[in-house]
């Protein structure tokens, strides 16, 4: 299959990528890994005149760890995270970085891109969530920083204007005594999940939850925070009650749609179920506890 | 209509310099088979689900129907081709002829190269480890389970090397 024809640029620098934008118009469009953007131009449910390649923006495949921070540059391909330290310091991270798809699709996505495309069905929209993150512009006018829950508009909608460029992502350190995972349900490897959760808890004398972030992905046009099964969490121990009634706050907050995936009541079913066990691993890692978690999926 | 100007792609396929004009919408599959005459790299889905397209791009293992081929300007390709040395089979391509690995041979090509990026890592692959390495490689025929057999066969004969 062929995409539409449509001319090549490679840019050196951010500021170049940025000029092209401006001057190529509303028809031109960056290119990371590709990964979504080729899929969809060869089917031509995208037809960009011309590609506006970063991949040899040198500056934008780092990972740092600034004070208290983590700092991920927009072209870290979703394997070298799968493979980073970073990873092993939040495991939240590491689930959602060694699910995606299969080997060769996490060779080359990158996490800018995910965050770009804002799939409703895209993985890191929903782990990033659970933690502090913010998105880090670059435009005509500089660079401004946008909370991740303000990035995300809409299915397919970010904030972005046409001529600017997400070059990095900022995440706060969870602080000692959190833990978080990021569970997904999907069928088979190269596909996207049917449903997602991710959970992060702050956790006090052995079983008190502080503090919990509950989001949910795949059941909604944006990753859904879940505020009420937050709040079924907050301050009060995690025992089999408390997680329950989370978990069915959390298939309250779900929206979602049927499709080839699942049924809209199959969805909702799996994600509270994705919902307890995350808050169950979440809390284990939160004591300390080392927990294989991630992608489900059949012959894994 | 844009202005599709073609472009030069240069690479080093299996340690050879190589380069081809090309339109930009050509896949980096399309490149190989068609402008570098390298066949052994199969198109099979299309749609970046089969990973009989595989290639090495860079050391790490890409589809290669899904991506553009002046995004792999400049890299070091391994397909296929690449692996047997002096007429001799690599280790991988012997244990799977070995272990029967293969029937219609089709998905073979990028089973061949997700083993090597496999084995590179983890020179004795759990199960587990194998399964999660060659996932994106989609065979039909085998059932799989001699292809775990011979990547085993291979792990060993490499480790002997
Ligand atoms: C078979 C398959 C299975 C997949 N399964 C999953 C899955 O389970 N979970 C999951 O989360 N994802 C999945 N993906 C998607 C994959 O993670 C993509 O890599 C990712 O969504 C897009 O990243 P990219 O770098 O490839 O972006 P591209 O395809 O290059 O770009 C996507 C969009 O973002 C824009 N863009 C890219 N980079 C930037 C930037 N720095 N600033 C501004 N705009 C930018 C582009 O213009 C384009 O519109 C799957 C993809 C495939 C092909
Ligand atoms: S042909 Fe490329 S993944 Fe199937
Ligand atoms: S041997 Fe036929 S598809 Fe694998």
């Amino acid at each position: 299959m062929y995409a539409a024809p449509f001319s090549y640029h490679r840019a050196a620098s951010l500021q170049e990528a940025v000029k092209l934008l401006q001057e190529l118009g509303e028809d031109a469009r960056l290119i990371a890994g590709g990964q979504s953007l080729i899929p969809l131009m060869k089917m031509r449910m995208a037809r960009p005149t011309a590609l506006i390649d970063i991949n040899f923006v040198s500056e934008l495949g780092d990972i740092r760890t600034p004070k208290g921070e983590l700092h991920i540059g927009a072209l870290v391909r979703h394997a070298d995270l799968e493979h980073s330290a970073a990873g092993a310091t939040i495991p939240l991270l590491h689930d959602c970085a060694a699910g995606i798809a299969d080997v060769q699709v996490r060779n080359q996505g990158t996490i800018g891109g995910s965050l770009a495309e804002a799939d409703p069905s895209g993985d890191w929209g929903t782990a990033l969530l659970a933690l502090d993150t913010s998105v880090i512009c670059f435009g005509p006018g500089g660079q401004r920083t946008v909370p991740l829950e303000d990035f995300i508009k809409d299915a397919y909608t970010t904030v972005l204007a046409h001529d600017e460029i997400v070059t990095a992502l900022h995440v706060k350190l969870p602080l000692k005594g959190s833990g978080g995972a990021h569970l997904a349900f999907k069928r088979c490897a190269p596909v996207y999940p049917t449903a997602s959760a991710s959970v992060q808890v702050m956790i006090e004398d052995g079983n008190m939850c502080k503090d919990a972030r509950i989001i949910l992905g795949c059941v909604g046009l944006t990753a859904i925070r879940a505020k009420e099964a937050e709040a079924a969490l907050r301050g009060k121990t995690l025992e089999e009650k408390n997680i329950r009634t989370a978990a069915d706050a959390a298939r309250a907050a779900a929206d979602p749609q049927s499709d080839m995936r699942g049924s809209a009541d199959y969805k909702r079913i799996l994600v509270g179920t994705l919902v307890k066990r995350a808050i169950g691993i979440a809390a284990r890692r939160a004591r300390g506890e080392s927990v294989e978690a991630g992608h489900e999926y059949a012959g894994r | 209509m844009p202005d599709v100007k073609k472009v030069l792609v240069r690479v080093r396929v299996n340690g050879e310099a190589r380069e081809a004009e090309v339109e930009p919408r050509t896949l980096l599959v399309e490149f190989l088979r068609e402008h570098l005459n390298l066949t052994g790299t199969h198109v099979g889905c299309d749609t970046t689900y089969c990973g009989a397209c595989t290639v090495i791009l860079n050391g790490r293992t890409v589809k290669s129907c899904t991506l553009f081929a002046p995004m792999a300007d400049g890299g070091e390709i391994t397909t296929v081709e690449g692996l047997s040395k002096d007429g001799k089979l690599h280790p991988i391509q012997e244990a799977f002829a070995e272990c029967h690995g293969l029937q219609c041979g089709y998905c073979t090509p990028g089973l061949l190269l997700s083993t090597l990026q496999l084995l590179k890592k983890y020179s004795r692959p759990t199960d587990g480890q194998i399964r999660k390495g060659i996932a994106g490689n989609t065979c039909r025929c085998t059932g799989y389970q001699n292809i775990f057999k011979s990547i085993r066969m291979a792990a060993a004969e490499m480790e002997k090397r």
